[in-house]
């Protein structure tokens, strides 16, 4: 008699306790300093850890036998703006990118200008926060080469990429750390699978940061600014889907 | 971790094998929705789940299309960051655990003495007589119920093996990590096939679950969950003659 009692006051327990749980996981969601304090620890300590053991690490490089048959273009596939539609219709040949903030030689560059450094080519994965990944093949000058050319201040603590597109009128922008910057597989790739850097994937350029998430990688370059904080742009948090969802500014996990 | 590991193959309800795998590449498993009807594809089993997987009906009554429902989720309505950082926080606590168990279990020796099945006890005969009591939930009396029986000791040790393939599969899909420590990829076979085992892991976690709660109530329920606890194991009266 006592075991039937037992049993059934724990399979009520169990229920209770599993529903106040949940209703508990909703509502702690929804509460910001929870949200900012506890739910985003695990990506300070993943940062903090992959940091202090991996930082000069390489991603691993593929194949040409291993490139995805179709690579799966995300996010947007075009800029909207005029400026960009005339740009494209131009075949590129005005588009400068623009390079300032806390550099000593801010400047503007071609695209023959930046075809014109010594490339570095790359079969890489691309993994989306998704789940996906897809193995493609980058052409670009490292963003170290760009980064020598105009000289970081002493101050500039992050590299801030603003792009042509947007989402219903707020503009992609994307950050990263001076470490990521300067990783010898951090590129402005102009070409993809032997071709030019086709519009879907960001013409002329989009950024290749190899061991973080997909929104990382900034599609349709427009202007490259280093900052010392990121507090000042958009609203704070390092990017387009870190200010709008609650996406992680390191995505390296 | 379950529920929000559920919430973020929500964002893409597809498995494949290998390095990549995407919308264009042939999925061994997804979830969807075609029309009215929900279903499961397992290879080239189709299965209707509407309902359940695929199309069913929120706590509102809405219709909706993500792969997992509501109930099954954290949070509870679709988001994708919120349900990582969930997982991503609480996979540091997991992972720990689960190292610190393992560690700690086999320096005091509790694999070894408790959980190793020893050679005679996995002959075909013995354990078909174990599968034999467990099935007419025939469970052992006397000093036998004070030890793991083999079919116990086989699960447990599975149980431990999945946990660590959790925790790794899980690292494999971490590009960062995946740059320091590229075997992963290799143990694995890839980013998408680490994702899938990372996936079946926690389904076979979840059916040993249900097992396990069904054996513990089966089995007596108070005195089982108070030697899993303080470790006093009361034999019956009758039992221990």
């Amino acid at each position: 008699m006592n075991y039937r009692l037992g049993r059934r006051g724990l399979l009520r327990g169990l229920a209770f306790g599993a529903f106040t749980a949940l209703l508990g996981c909703d509502r702690a969601g929804r509460s910001p300093s929870f949200r900012e304090w506890v739910l985003a620890s695990g990506e300070r300590l993943a940062y903090r850890l992959h940091r202090l053991i991996g930082s000069n690490s390489l991603a691993r490089e593929y194949e040409p036998s291993q490139l995805s048959p179709i690579f799966r273009a995300n996010g947007n596939t075009t800029a909207r703006s005029a400026d960009y539609q005339a740009h494209v219709s131009e075949g590129f040949s005005n588009w400068r990118l623009k390079v300032d903030g806390l550099v000593k030689r801010p400047g503007d560059f071609s695209l023959a200008q930046l075809r014109a450094y010594p490339a570095r080519t790359q079969i890489t994965r691309h993994d989306c926060v998704e789940g996906w990944s897809a193995i493609g093949q980058w052409t670009g000058v490292p963003l170290a080469t760009l980064l020598e050319e105009v000289e970081l201040r002493d101050e500039a603590r992050y590299i801030v990429f603003h792009c042509a597109d947007d989402f219903r009128g707020r503009p992609y922008y994307e950050s990263i750390d001076l470490i990521d910057a300067f990783h010898p597989q951090t590129l402005l790739a102009y070409g993809m699978n032997g071709g030019d850097l086709p519009t879907a994937h960001g013409a002329p350029i989009r950024l290749r940061v190899e061991r973080q998430l997909g929104y990382k990688h900034a599609k349709f370059v427009m202007r490259i600014e280093a900052v010392a904080s990121l507090s000042e742009i958009g609203r704070g948090r390092g990017g387009y889907w870190e200010d709008v969802g609650f996406y992680d500014w390191y995505a390296g996990i | 971790m379950l529920m929000s590991g559920l919430m973020i193959f929500n964002a893409h309800p597809r498995l494949y094998w290998g390095e990549y795998g995407a919308n264009p590449d042939p999925a061994w498993l997804e979830i969807g929705s075609k029309g009215r009807e929900g279903y499961l594809r397992v290879a080239d089993i189709r299965m209707t789940t509407t309902g359940t997987l695929g199309l069913w009906k929120d706590s509102r009554g809405r219709l909706n299309s993500r792969a997992f429902p509501d109930w099954a989720t954290i949070p509870s309505t679709y988001s994708l960051a919120l349900s990582r950082r969930w997982h991503l926080t609480f996979a540091w606590l997991f992972a720990v655990g689960v190292g610190v168990y393992g560690l700690w279990s086999l320096m005091n020796g509790h694999f070894r003495r408790d959980l190793l099945p020893r050679l005679s006890e996995l002959s075909p005969a013995h354990l078909w007589r174990d599968i034999k009591r467990h099935a007419t939930l025939n469970f052992p009396k006397g000093a036998a119920a004070l030890s793991y029986n083999t079919l116990q000791k086989l699960s447990y040790i599975g149980v431990f093996l999945m946990l660590t393939v959790l925790v790794l599969t899980g690292l494999t899909m971490s590009p960062a990590v995946d740059a320091i420590w590229p075997w992963l990829l290799d143990l694995f076979g890839g980013r998408q096939s680490a994702r899938s085992i990372h996936f079946i892991a926690a389904v076979s976690m979840v059916l040993f679950l249900v097992v396990h709660l069904l054996m513990v109530l089966l089995a007596g329920p108070v005195n089982e969950i108070r030697s899993m606890i303080t470790g006093r194991f009361r034999l019956r009266e009758e039992d221990s003659q």
